[in-house]
C-alpha cells in the first residue's frame, strides 16, 4: 500500500501529492529483455569486428568472443588488397569499385523512370494505366527465378549479357515497381490544386514534371535513394547472373573469397572483407536514421 | 455518498505549472462543468481526478475516501472520452462487459448491468454490432454505457460532444441532461463550449491559466461575471467592452468615454468603493441594449449604427460607441435603417464594470 | 484540342518504359519460362513438347521435395518467431523507455545488411571447432554441443536463426508504427476499466494490429520463397542437401547442371505458390468493401 509523505501538519498515513514510485519488477524486466535482445542483435557484428582484428594464431584457439590480445589490422589490408576470389588475387577492392560502378547509374536511372512513371500514373489519364500499375506491382512479388532464364536469353541476343549495361538494366527493371509505388503515392498525396494551377498557367506534361514536381520531390527522393542504394548494393543474385566476370559486385566477390578458398580459411581476412562489404549500407543506415524507417513504411505498407 | 473534493491541488509538467493550489468541492449529485479555453487546465484537472495523471501536490477525495494514490479502477468513477475510445474489434456488448469480466463480476450481474445500461441509453438493438458500424452519436452512447455499467456514483466527461456535428451535439446534450436527472449521479464535465456549460451545469467552474476564475451557477456567471475574462468567454454573441474612466462626483457615479461622453451609472452595484478617475471597462451584453427607452432609470448610450445582420429570430445591429465596435441584439421583426446615429438605452444594474488593469469586477 | 492530344501522347511516352518492362520483362519472360517447362529442354531450349514430364521428373527428385520441405519449415519458423519477437520488441519500445532511439537503431541495423553478410557472419559464429561451441567448451562446459550447422537434421534451424536476426527488426518497425497509430484515449479507457496491461495487448491491441500482422506475414512469406543468398552463404545448401531451398535448386539446375526444362518447371511451381499467397492478400487490401476510416 501507500507509504507516507512527510509533510508537516498532515496525518502520517494520509496520501498526498505524487504516488510513491516503486521500481517494479515489470520495469526492470522490460529493460532486461531489451538489453538481452540488443546483445543478440549486436553479437554477430561484435564477433566480426573482433575476429577481423586478431591474428590467425588466436583464432585457432576458438575464443570467438574474447577481445584480441595482439591487435592487428593486417587482415583488413589483406582483404582489401590481396584476397583471392578464384583466380584473381586483387582483393575485395575490385568488388567495391564494381559495386559503385553498378550502383550509381542503377540508382539514378531507376529513380528517374520510377518518378516519371509514378507522375504519369498519379496525375494524368491514360487508358489501361490502372491495369499497368496493377501488373507492375504484382511483378514485384514474384520470385526472380521465374524471370532469370528468359532474361539471360534476351540479353544474349541483344549483346548485353554479362556486361555493365545488363546489370544496370536488370536493377532498373526490378526496381521499377517499388519506385513507381513510392512516387505515385507521393504525388497523389500532394495538393491537387498545385497541379491544377500549373495547368491553368499553361504547363504541359514535361514542363510540370521537370519544373514543378521533381523539385518538390526531395523527401521521397531521399527515401528512394536509401531504398535503392541498400537494395542494389546488397544484391547478390542479379550480380552473379548478369554482371559478367569483370563487373562482379562486392557481395559476389565476398562469397567467392569466403566460400571457395582452398587450404586454411583465413577467418580474420574473411571477416574483414565481410565488414567492408556491409559498410556502405550501414553508413547509409546510420546517417539516414528516421528516413530509413520512413522508407520501410512507405515501401512495405502498400497503399 | 458521491461527493468529490479537490484540495490544494497542484500539477506541474516539468517546469510548467499547469494547476496552482486548486480547491474545489463538488456536492453529491451535482452536475459541475469545467469550462475554459484550450490549455486552461480543465482536462488536466479531470484526468487527475480520474487517476490517469499523477499530482504534484494536494489531495483528491471521492465519496469521502482519499483516493490520491488509488488506481483509476478503484476510485469509483466512470469516464467518457472525446474520441469515444471504444474497443474497435469487440461488439458493443463486448465493450460494455469487458471491464466487468476483468473484475471477475459474476455472469448474471454482468448481464443485468448491460441490459439496464442499454435500456437507459436506447442502444439495445446495437448490442451485437461493432463500433465501426455505428454512427457518431451511437458510439458516444455506447461510451457512456461503458461508464454506466461500472455502477459508480461519479461520472467524468472529457469534451464528449466535441467530435459530433452541431445537430447531434444538441441531441446528445439533451440526452446527457436527461441521464443526469434519471440517475442523480455526480457528474464532472469538461468543455470549451459555453452553450453546453450553460445548459447542462448546476454550477460552472470557469478556468483560465490553471486557476478557477469563477465558480457559480450558470445564471450568476452570466449575469455577474467576476472578471473580464469570464465576461468575455461566456455569452454568444459576446459582451461588448468599452474603455473609459470612472467619474465620481456630485451627480453620482459616471463613466466617461474616450470621446468625452458621460454615461450615468445610476443603479449599478459596486462591490467596493470605486475611485474617481479609475481606468475601467464597461461591459454590456448585446441583448441588454434597447433602441427605445423601456424603463425610467435607463441610461442613454449614444451609438453610431453601421450594419444590420438578420439572423432569423433575432437580428444583430453593429455600430460604434466612441470608436469601439459595439453590437446590439434586436427582435428579428424589427427594422433599423443604417447608417444612423441614435441614442440607445441600457440599465447600468444589468451591466458590468471591470478595472482596466486587473480585469476584476468593480 | 491540339494541346490535349499532345499531352496524352506525352503520358504514353512516359509510361512506355513501364509498359516494356511489364510486357516483356515480366509477362513475356513468365510465359516463356512456363512454356519451356513443358518442353524437353536441357542445355538449350527446344520446342519439343514434353507434356508434364518435367513436372513428373521434378517431383520424383528427392532434392526438390527436400527443398520444398525446407522452405516450409524455414517459412513457418521464420514467420512465427519474427512476429512474436518483432511484436515484443515493438511493445517494449512503446513503453516510454529511455534510449528508445538507440535500441531501435540496434534492432533494425541487421536489415541493412546483405543476406550474404548475414549468412557469413552466422556461419562463422556457429562454426563448431572455432565458434560458439568451442568458446563455451573453453569456459569449462566441455560437453556443450551446438553443432547444428553440420547436422543435416538441425541445419535448417540455423538458417531460421540467421533469418530471424535479419528480419525481426523490420517486423518490429512495422508493428511499432502500428502501435503508435493507436489512439491514446483507448489506453486511458482501459485503465479506467481496470484492465491489466498485458490483457490490453492481447484482447484489444493485437486484434487492432491485424492489417500490420497480415502485411508482415505476406512480406516475410515472399522473402521465404525467394531465399537464396542466405542459404548459399550460410551453409551452401548443406550439409549435403539438408538446407537446400527451391531458389537454390532452380539456379543450380539452370546454370550448373544445365537442365533448363527441370529448372523452369520448378520456377513455375514457385510462381504458383506465390500467386496463391498474393492473390487473397491483394483482394483483402484493395478489393474488399472499404472498411470505414476511423
Amino acid at each position: 500500500m501507500a507509504t507516507a509523505t512527510m509533510t508537516a501538519g498532515t496525518a502520517a498515513l494520509e496520501p498526498s501529492g505524487p504516488r510513491p514510485k516503486k521500481l517494479t519488477a515489470d520495469r526492470v524486466g522490460l529493460y532486461v529483455f531489451l538489453v538481452i535482445a540488443a546483445a543478440f542483435f549486436l553479437l554477430p557484428m561484435y564477433v566480426m569486428i573482433v575476429t577481423s582484428l586478431k591474428p590467425m594464431s588466436e583464432i585457432r584457439l576458438g575464443n570467438i568472443f574474447s577481445l584480441p590480445e595482439a591487435w592487428t589490422i593486417e587482415p583488413w589490408l589483406q582483404a582489401w588488397n590481396s584476397a583471392c576470389t578464384g583466380l584473381n588475387c586483387g582483393g575485395i577492392k575490385v568488388g567495391f569499385w564494381n559495386s559503385i560502378r553498378i550502383l550509381v547509374p542503377s540508382v539514378i536511372i531507376s529513380i528517374f523512370i520510377g518518378a516519371l512513371t509514378g507522375y504519369a500514373l498519379s496525375l494524368w489519364r491514360a487508358r489501361g494505366s490502372n491495369l499497368l500499375f496493377a501488373v507492375l506491382l504484382l511483378g514485384a512479388f514474384l520470385p526472380y527465378q521465374v524471370f532469370i532464364y528468359p532474361l539471360v536469353r534476351i540479353y544474349s541476343s541483344v549483346g548485353i549479357y554479362g556486361t555493365m549495361a545488363g546489370i544496370v538494366v536488370t536493377h532498373t527493371i526490378f526496381g521499377l515497381p517499388l519506385m513507381t509505388l513510392l512516387f505515385r503515392n507521393y504525388y497523389a498525396s500532394l495538393p491537387i490544386e498545385l497541379f491544377k494551377a500549373a495547368r491553368v498557367d499553361g504547363g504541359g506534361f514535361w514542363a510540370i514534371f521537370f519544373r514543378l514536381m521533381l523539385p518538390m520531390s526531395t523527401p521521397i527522393i531521399i527515401v528512394a535513394v536509401i531504398l535503392q542504394v541498400t537494395g542494389i548494393w546488397n544484391d547478390f543474385l542479379f550480380g552473379v547472373v548478369f554482371a559478367g566476370r569483370e563487373n562482379l559486385p562486392m557481395t559476389v566477390q565476398l562469397n567467392n573469397i569466403v566460400n571457395s578458398t582452398q587450404g586454411e580459411k583465413l577467418y580474420n581476412v574473411n571477416m574483414a572483407a565481410t565488414i567492408l562489404t556491409a559498410l556502405v549500407p550501414l553508413v547509409v543506415y546510420f546517417v539516414s536514421g528516421r528516413w530509413f524507417v520512413r522508407g520501410i513504411a512507405a515501401g512495405a505498407v502498400k497503399g | 455518498m458521491a461527493t468529490v473534493s479537490i484540495r490544494n491541488l497542484e500539477i506541474d509538467f516539468g517546469t510548467v505549472q499547469v494547476l496552482k493550489t486548486l480547491n474545489l468541492e463538488i456536492g453529491e449529485g451535482e452536475f459541475i462543468v469545467l469550462l475554459g479555453p484550450s490549455g486552461c487546465g480543465k482536462s488536466t484537472l479531470l484526468n487527475a481526478v480520474a487517476g490517469l495523471l499523477d499530482v504534484t501536490a494536494g489531495q483528491i477525495w471521492i465519496g469521502g475516501k482519499n483516493v490520491t494514490w488509488e488506481e483509476p479502477k478503484d476510485r469509483g468513477i466512470g469516464m467518457v472520452f472525446q474520441s469515444y475510445a471504444l474497443y474497435p474489434r469487440m461488439s458493443v456488448r463486448g465493450n460494455l462487459s469487458f471491464g466487468l469480466k476483468m473484475a471477475r463480476t459474476p455472469h448474471q450481474e454482468i448481464e443485468k448491468r448491460v441490459a439496464k445500461a442499454s435500456k437507459i441509453l436506447q442502444i439495445e438493438p446495437l448490442l451485437d454490432r461493432k463500433p465501426a458500424e455505428l454512427s457518431g452519436g451511437q458510439r458516444q452512447r455506447v461510451a457512456i454505457g461503458r461508464a454506466l455499467v461500472r455502477d459508480v456514483d461519479v461520472f467524468l466527461f472529457d469534451e464528449p460532444l466535441s467530435n459530433l456535428d452541431a445537430k447531434l451535439r444538441t441531441e446528445l446534450r439533451v440526452e446527457i441532461k436527461r441521464l443526469h436527472h434519471e440517475l442523480g449521479s455526480t457528474m464532472i464535465y469538461v468543455t470549451h463550449d459555453q452553450i453546453e456549460a450553460l445548459t447542462l451545469a448546476d454550477r460552472i467552474a470557469v478556468m483560465n491559466g490553471g486557476v478557477i476564475q469563477q465558480l457559480a451557477s450558470p445564471k450568476e456567471i452570466y449575469r455577474r461575471p467576476v472578471n473580464r475574462f469570464v465576461a468575455g468567454f461566456v455569452g454568444s454573441p459576446s459582451m461588448n467592452f468599452v474603455d473609459g474612466t470612472l467619474k465620481m462626483d456630485a451627480d453620482g457615479a459616471g463613466f466617461v468615454l474616450s470621446d468625452g461622453t458621460r454615461l450615468s451609472l445610476a443603479g449599478y452595484e459596486f462591490s467596493g468603493t470605486p475611485k474617481d478617475g479609475q481606468a475601467a471597462t464597461l461591459g454590456i451584453r448585446p441583448e441588454q441594449v434597447d433602441l427605445v427607452k423601456t424603463s425610467e432609470d435607463a441610461t442613454v448610450l449614444p451609438i453610431h449604427l453601421t450594419m444590420l445582420e438578420p439572423m432569423g429570430a433575432d437580428s444583430l445591429v453593429w455600430g460604434h460607441v466612441s470608436g469601439t465596435q459595439f453590437s446590439v441584439r434586436i427582435d428579428g421583426e424589427d427594422h433599423v435603417t443604417t447608417p444612423a446615429t441614435i441614442d440607445a438605452f441600457f440599465s447600468p444594474s444589468q451591466s458590468s464594470i471591470f478595472d482596466k488593469a486587473s480585469g476584476a469586477r468593480l | 484540342m491540339k494541346t490535349r492530344r499532345r499531352m496524352n501522347v506525352a503520358t504514353y511516352v512516359a509510361l512506355f518504359p513501364a509498359f516494356i518492362v511489364v510486357v516483356f520483362a515480366y509477362l513475356g519472360t513468365m510465359l516463356w519460362t512456363v512454356q519451356i517447362s513443358f518442353t524437353e529442354s536441357k542445355l538449350l531450349p527446344t520446342f519439343a513438347f514434353a507434356g508434364t514430364r518435367q513436372y513428373e521428373r521434378l517431383f520424383a527428385t528427392s532434392r526438390w521435395s527436400i527443398s520444398l520441405e525446407n522452405m516450409v519449415i524455414f517459412g513457418v519458423g521464420l514467420i512465427a518467431v519474427c512476429l512474436v519477437l518483432g511484436f515484443l520488441l515493438a511493445a517494449a519500445l512503446d513503453q516510454k523507455i529511455r534510449f528508445e532511439n538507440t535500441f531501435r537503431t540496434i534492432f533494425l541495423y541487421p536489415y541493412a545488411m546483405s543476406f550474404i553478410v548475414t549468412g557469413l557472419a552466422w556461419q562463422w559464429i556457429l562454426n563448431p571447432t572455432l565458434g560458439l561451441q568451442q568458446y563455451v567448451r573453453n569456459l569449462g562446459w566441455t560437453d556443450f554441443q551446438f553443432d547444428w550447422i553440420i547436422r543435416s537434421d538441425r541445419a535448417i534451424y540455423v538458417v531460421i536463426i540467421a533469418g530471424v536476426w535479419q528480419a525481426s527488426g523490420l517486423i518490429m518497425a512495422l508493428m511499432l508504427s502500428g502501435l503508435r497509430g493507436i489512439d491514446q484515449e483507448l489506453w486511458k479507457a482501459a485503465k479506467i476499466d481496470g484492465i491489466p496491461t498485458w490483457r490490453v495487448y492481447v484482447n484489444i491491441i493485437i486484434p487492432m494490429l491485424r492489417p500490420t500482422i497480415i502485411t508482415s506475414v505476406v512480406l516475410l512469406s515472399l522473402a521465404v520463397v525467394r531465399v537464396y543468398d542466405l542459404v548459399l552463404a550460410l551453409s551452401g545448401g548443406g550439409p549435403g542437401i539438408s538446407t537446400d531451398v527451391p531458389a537454390k535448386f532452380i539456379l543450380d539446375y539452370l546454370f550448373g547442371r544445365a537442365n533448363i526444362g527441370l529448372a523452369t518447371a520448378a520456377s513455375s511451381i514457385l510462381l504458383v505458390i506465390v500467386l496463391v499467397i498474393i492473390t487473397p492478400w491483394l483482394y483483402y487490401e484493395y478489393f474488399r468493401p472499404k472498411r470505414e476510416r476511423r
